[in-house]
């Protein structure tokens, strides 16, 4: 049988790979999205694990809104993403440095 | 034990759809892996029996969400050599935070008692389908949450209509402002002329 543990291990490693990918490809905006999305689906694997083995639906529930917002979220990057590549002709974060920050 | 190799089958695919999302030189192929991805995590909350949120991530997010960034890798002209740069510079302090990132959760994972093995279905307790169970408590307990979510995704869709819309200079378009304050005396001219003789 599927243990709690493996979901969790899984997720683990998936919120892993999502984090060394944002430190990987630092210059490309896109994939960084990409890395985001990752990380919240590997949150997602948790919420499901436990509202599964604790036979609760409040984790779905928690899920359901989860997807809701990292769709806006990552809607909204996009347009950015989009006019700043109509504005600047890159998408290269590290061109993106006028506010000298 | 068929269950288990299934989880297993899923998990290192999802897995290597992952490292390849992360890796891959072409952000066209690395959207690719994450719909891979997308749609092995669906089949394994079909095992935990989430089946209407397996469904929804595949609708949503294969079906929306990674069309849209397909679209959007497409439509940008991206210089994928000046992007690269970095990457094996960053690769051993990216692995090195993975690998201790990962060492520490499954750490605490593994220090838990967290072994629930009895997987018991959240719906099934109260008799119900999941999509039914998940609805009774959507449009109860969490309706508030729920029109909130609706009101997050309308602003996202003004956001991003506002933020990508542009009017260039050198399309014909209406000004209804103009249209409606248009005054008579701009539009008609009253000519007199003297009447015609009839011979």
């Amino acid at each position: 049988m599927v243990e709690l543990s493996n979901y969790l291990v899984l997720g683990a490693i998936l919120f892993s790979l999502g984090v060394a990918g944002i430190f990987l490809n630092r210059k490309n905006a896109i994939i960084l999205l990409m890395s985001i999305e990752l990380i919240l689906l590997a949150v997602n694997f948790n919420f499901i694990a436990f509202s599964h083995y604790l036979a609760d639906i409040q984790g779905q529930v928690f899920v359901f809104f989860i997807l809701t917002v990292a769709a806006a979220e990552s809607a909204i990057g996009l347009a950015i993403l989009v006019v700043l590549f109509r504005n600047t002709n890159t998408i290269n974060v590290g061109d993106l440095d006028s506010m000298k920050g | 034990m068929i269950e288990l190799l299934l989880f297993y089958v899923f998990a290192a695919v999802l897995l290597f759809a992952a490292t390849m999302v992360i890796t891959a030189k072409n952000p066209v192929h690395s959207a690719l892996f994450l719909v891979l991805a997308f749609f092995n995590s669906a089949a394994l909350w079909l095992m935990a029996e989430a089946e209407f949120l397996g469904i929804a991530l595949v609708l949503i997010y294969v079906g929306a969400v990674m069309v849209l960034f397909l679209f959007v890798v497409m439509m940008l002209d991206i210089n994928l050599v000046s992007m690269r740069e970095g990457f094996a510079r960053y690769l051993p302090i990216g692995a090195l935070v993975g690998c201790v990132m990962v060492v520490e959760m499954a750490l605490v994972v593994g220090s838990q008692d967290v072994n629930l093995i009895h997987g018991v279905s959240a719906a099934e307790g109260v008799g119900m389908s999941n999509t039914k169970a998940l609805g009774s408590v959507l449009y109860t307990v969490y309706a508030y949450p729920f029109e909130i979510a609706s009101v997050v995704l309308l602003v996202a869709i003004v956001a991003a209509i506002m933020l990508t819309h542009r009017r260039r200079p050198d399309t014909k378009h209406q000004n209804i402002d103009r249209q409606v304050r248009v005054r008579k005396e701009q539009r008609l001219r009253i000519v007199t002329m003297a009447p015609e003789k009839r011979k």
